[in-house]
């Protein structure tokens, strides 16, 4: 198309790509059995914010593993300032100047933040010792750089969630990176530190690195990005310009077909039954255990039947402690613990569910699913005493007829009860451990973050569900980070911070402001909402 | 390392998934099957079926310890005590058996005094019992590492054999006694029935029960296994209490084999033991195994060393073998398990 010309560097560039730093030119992926990329391509400026968006499986995780050297593609070209490249390996991608910082950190979590932003590559003295006050100096030059103000000594396991993030990224701009990649770096942040990502962003976009962030919350792929590619099924949905950025037309990308609301509101509300559980002044109880979370300060709460309790509250307001708690996961104080109006003894898991409370949690990989393990036995793993012969035995075809019951009801896509846990997408394997606690019939149900990682399409099912569960009069407590989903879903909401309830609004009177300034501000300042006390 | 990942991928696609499919899942047996080949060819006298009863009694005892070793590893736990367990319950056993400590009534066919093999089955059973559960109530309760409690245990129960015996050996047994080592059914050895017997039984509680399932679940993923409200630290428990039983097992029926419970039976045992469950392929880490695989691992290990003697392998080379043998295994196991992703 253009002819090409010899760089002072002795590059051969194309004229018109002289603003391009990375180009994806018809990128092909195969697996047995699935086309994971298809004719794929799109550019990265330099110094741009490029958003990557996509529904789960669309291809994502396989064209950053591409960038990043982790895979090789099956066909297409990759060129980088206008030459090609092939990247075979991770240290190939550092050395070209891309670095990937995935969800999952890679950090040492028992060594400094020092050693974490030099790991593989410290300041030696005579070549073999460890130049330690260069490297604490090192260190804080490229802390500054992003505003990370902590001590380069300090362990990495003592650091936040978002402070170990930007660890990742001052280690990242201490290989000089060009381009750095973010796997949906915001999943783990709270609103503030949220603000705080997209501020670290701006700075490395003046500094003139390019960024490419996958994400699966919009708004933030509108506050952030210059452009965004958006993937569907493998294949380039398009690539958007600044001023083409919208919601409505990213889901109509994502999904191939227009979607009005990205949550739908149902029309009719629930009927609050009786009342189901009733705490008061629930409290932390010690344990001495220096690396516990929030502590829990005095909470009454009363959740009725056939209602969807919201939780809302930043990152570290105590919701999840709130949840382990009730769920008798984390020892606790009260006043009163009553369930059905009778004081309820709860000191584990065990004894809640023999109350008949459930518990979806937070982190699906740690905390709830069996990874190595096949479907059939994640769904039955607490209500095996359901799918029992001789009382000891599995009844195998009755535990398939049950699993067969809700994959129908719930529309979960996957092969057989044999299959493989680990190989259903987010939101079919959220399903499954919904249906776990749904096939011990439970009374009170706590959902931690239902749709976290999971895409579009399967949030809005996992919506259906909890609305299906609350009409036929199970309580359900919903716990998200998300606002829109939990306005949408909530016929109640209570907002927390700091291990305290600050508020509670009805869906009806509930905006995003009135709900943030509960969440962040002091309870005495929060202008709207009734006010508790405790 | 990522090139290679793409190569074996394209490789995969396009070779069929179903013979691979096939292939990963009994990698163990058909590297056991391959050398049996091997060794069939080199020397026909391995095929003979007296030899290959022979090869099965060999395994027979540290088989038993095995399918005890398969529940604690499920659990991502370890046992290195089981040697030194089947020490201490073997010479429990003999001394029941003899009604005292000594020898001097040894020389006799049927003792006059003394107490019938099924007390000094039960005897060792139970302390077999009694000793895992003690230590598993150590890993559960003081949360000290499965590695580190049996490395003393390994330290405690040898100890207590050698105190208690000061040393020697409790010998002679009367015929019903010894018939659990010596005796046949048919051409079946004991030890191998009982072996394949209670290989059956562990098969069928792991694959099939309630019990079986919470075994999985809880080297799966531990705290997910709790908020599934299993009761975690029982479960736990259990398995050592399971590898016990198997070890105080072991030692009766080794103590019968031999007409004679040694002090220093069983040393270094835990290391054909958890190599019997490793090539089998159950995984260091937990939640994936299963007793077929740890039969044939040690049948691999019986298969191996009989196969060396017979050519005229030095033992000493055997050892080296041995070991090159085991690290290979696990890595053709690994290797097609990972191809296949």
């Amino acid at each position: 198309m253009h002819p090409p010309v010899v760089t002072s560097n002795g590059f051969i560039m194309k004229q018109a790509d002289q603003k391009v730093l990375l180009r994806v030119d018809h990128i092909g992926k195969h697996f047995p059995g699935v086309i994971a990329l298809d004719d794929v391509s799109f550019d990265v400026h330099h110094g741009e914010v490029l958003g990557l968006l996509g529904e789960n499986g669309a291809g994502k995780s396989t064209i950053l593993k591409i960038i990043s050297g982790a895979q090789l593609p099956d066909s297409g070209e990759i060129s980088w300032e206008g030459a090609n490249v092939i990247i075979p390996s991770p240290q190939a991608a550092h050395a070209l100047g891309i670095v990937t910082i995935y969800q999952e950190f890679n950090l040492v979590p028992t060594q400094s933040v020092a050693e974490n932003i030099f790991i593989g590559r410290e300041p030696l003295h005579f070549g073999c010792f460890v130049d330690w006050s260069r490297m604490r100096a090192d260190s804080r030059a490229i802390m500054a750089r992003i505003g990370l103000d902590v001590d380069p000594d300090a362990l990495v396991s003592e650091l936040s969630v978002a402070e170990q993030q930007m660890v990742e990224i001052a280690r990242a701009l201490s290989i000089n990176s060009r381009l750095i990649i973010m796997d949906e770096p915001t999943s783990a942040l709270s609103g503030a530190e949220v603000d705080r990502l997209i501020g670290i962003v701006c700075t490395l976009k003046s500094q003139g690195v390019s960024v490419m962030f996958v994400t699966h919350r919009l708004e933030e792929a509108i506050a952030l990005c210059d452009r965004v590619t958006i993937l569907r099924d493998g294949k380039l949905a398009a690539t958007l310009e600044h001023d083409q950025l919208n919601i409505s037309t990213f889901i109509e990308l994502m999904v191939g077909r227009a979607a009005s609301n990205l949550y739908r509101r149902p029309e009719r509300r629930h009927q609050a039954g009786e009342i189901r559980l009733s705490v008061r002044n629930l409290c932390s109880a010690d344990t001495g255990d220096i690396r516990r979370g929030t502590v829990l300060r005095g909470i009454d709460l009363d959740v009725r039947g056939g209602e969807i309790l919201g939780i809302a509250g930043l990152v570290g307001a105590g919701r999840t402690e709130l949840a382990r708690a009730i769920f008798g996961a984390d020892p606790k104080l009260y006043d009163s613990f009553l369930i059905n109006g009778e004081p309820a003894n709860i000191n584990s898991p065990r004894d809640a569910i023999k109350y008949g409370i459930g518990l979806v949690p937070e982190d699906r990989k740690q905390q709830a699913l069996f990874l190595q393990l096949a479907i059939r036995h994640n769904f039955s793993v607490a209500s095996l005493e359901r799918f029992l012969r001789a009382r000891v035995f599995v009844d195998e075809p009755m535990e398939e007829q049950e699993l067969e019951r809700f994959r129908g009801m719930m529309n979960v896509r996957m092969t057989g009860p044999d299959q493989l846990i680990s190989n259903l997408s987010g939101g079919n394997q959220q399903k499954i451990v919904l249906s776990r606690w749904l096939s011990l019939d439970p009374k009170i149900l706590i959902v931690d973050e239902p749709t976290r990682g999971i895409d579009v399409a399967a949030k809005a099912e996992v919506h259906e569900i909890l609305d299906t569960l609350a009409q036929r009069g199970i309580a359900v407590i919903v716990i998200s980070s998300e606002l829109p989903e939990v306005m949408a879903i909530a016929d109640r909401i209570v907002t927390m911070r700091e291990g305290r309830l600050t508020g509670e609004l009805s869906p009806a009177a509930a905006t995003r402001e009135k709900l943030m300034s509960l969440m962040a501000l002091d309870a005495a300042s929060a202008p709207w909402g009734e006010r508790m006390d405790g | 390392m990522a090139e290679i990942d793409h190569a074996t991928r394209k490789h995969s696609a396009r070779s069929g998934t179903l013979a691979w499919k096939i292939i990963s899942r009994f990698a163990p047996l058909i590297f056991l099957l391959v050398m049996m080949v091997i060794f069939a060819i080199l020397e026909p006298r391995f095929l003979d079926p007296t030899n290959l009863f022979n090869v099965m009694r060999q395994i027979s005892i540290t088989g038993l310890m095995a399918l005890g070793m398969t529940f604690v590893i499920l659990t991502a736990g370890i046992d290195l005590s089981v040697g030194s367990i089947l020490a201490v319950s073997g010479m429990v056993a003999a001394a029941v058996a003899k009604g005292s400590m000594g020898n001097t009534l040894s020389l006799g066919e049927e003792d006059a005094i003394g107490n019938a093999w099924y007390w000094a089955l039960f005897a060792s059973v139970a302390v077999g019992i009694f000793c895992g559960l003690v230590q598993g109530l150590a890993i559960t309760s003081l949360k000290v590492p499965p590695f580190v409690v049996t490395l003393g245990g390994l330290s405690i129960f040898r100890g207590l054999t050698l105190w208690f015996s000061n040393g020697g050996p409790i010998s002679g047994f009367d015929s019903d006694y010894r018939w659990w080592g010596q005796g046949l059914i048919g051409p079946v050895p004991v030890p191998v029935m009982l072996f394949l017997f209670a290989a059956l039984i562990c098969h069928i509680v792991l694959r099939y029960t309630r019990y079986g399932r919470h075994v999985y679940s809880v080297g799966g993923n531990p705290e997910a296994a709790r908020l599934s409200g299993l009761a975690v630290d029982r479960i736990l428990l259990s398995v050592y209490g399971i590898v016990g039983f198997f070890s105080g097992l072991a030692g009766f029926v080794l103590s019968a084999r031999l007409n004679s419970a040694e002090a220093v039976a069983g040393i270094g045992y835990e290391l054909t033991v958890i190599a019997s469950v490793v090539i089998g392929g159950t995984s260091l880490f937990g939640g994936a195994g299963s007793i077929a695989g740890t039969v044939v691992g040690a049948t691999l290990i019986g298969v191996l060393v009989n196969g060396l003697v017979l050519n005229n392998v030095s033992s000493y080379i055997q050892s080296v073998i041995i070991g090159l043998i085991i690290i290979s295994a696990v890595a053709f196991d690994r290797y097609v398990k990972t191809r296949r992703r």
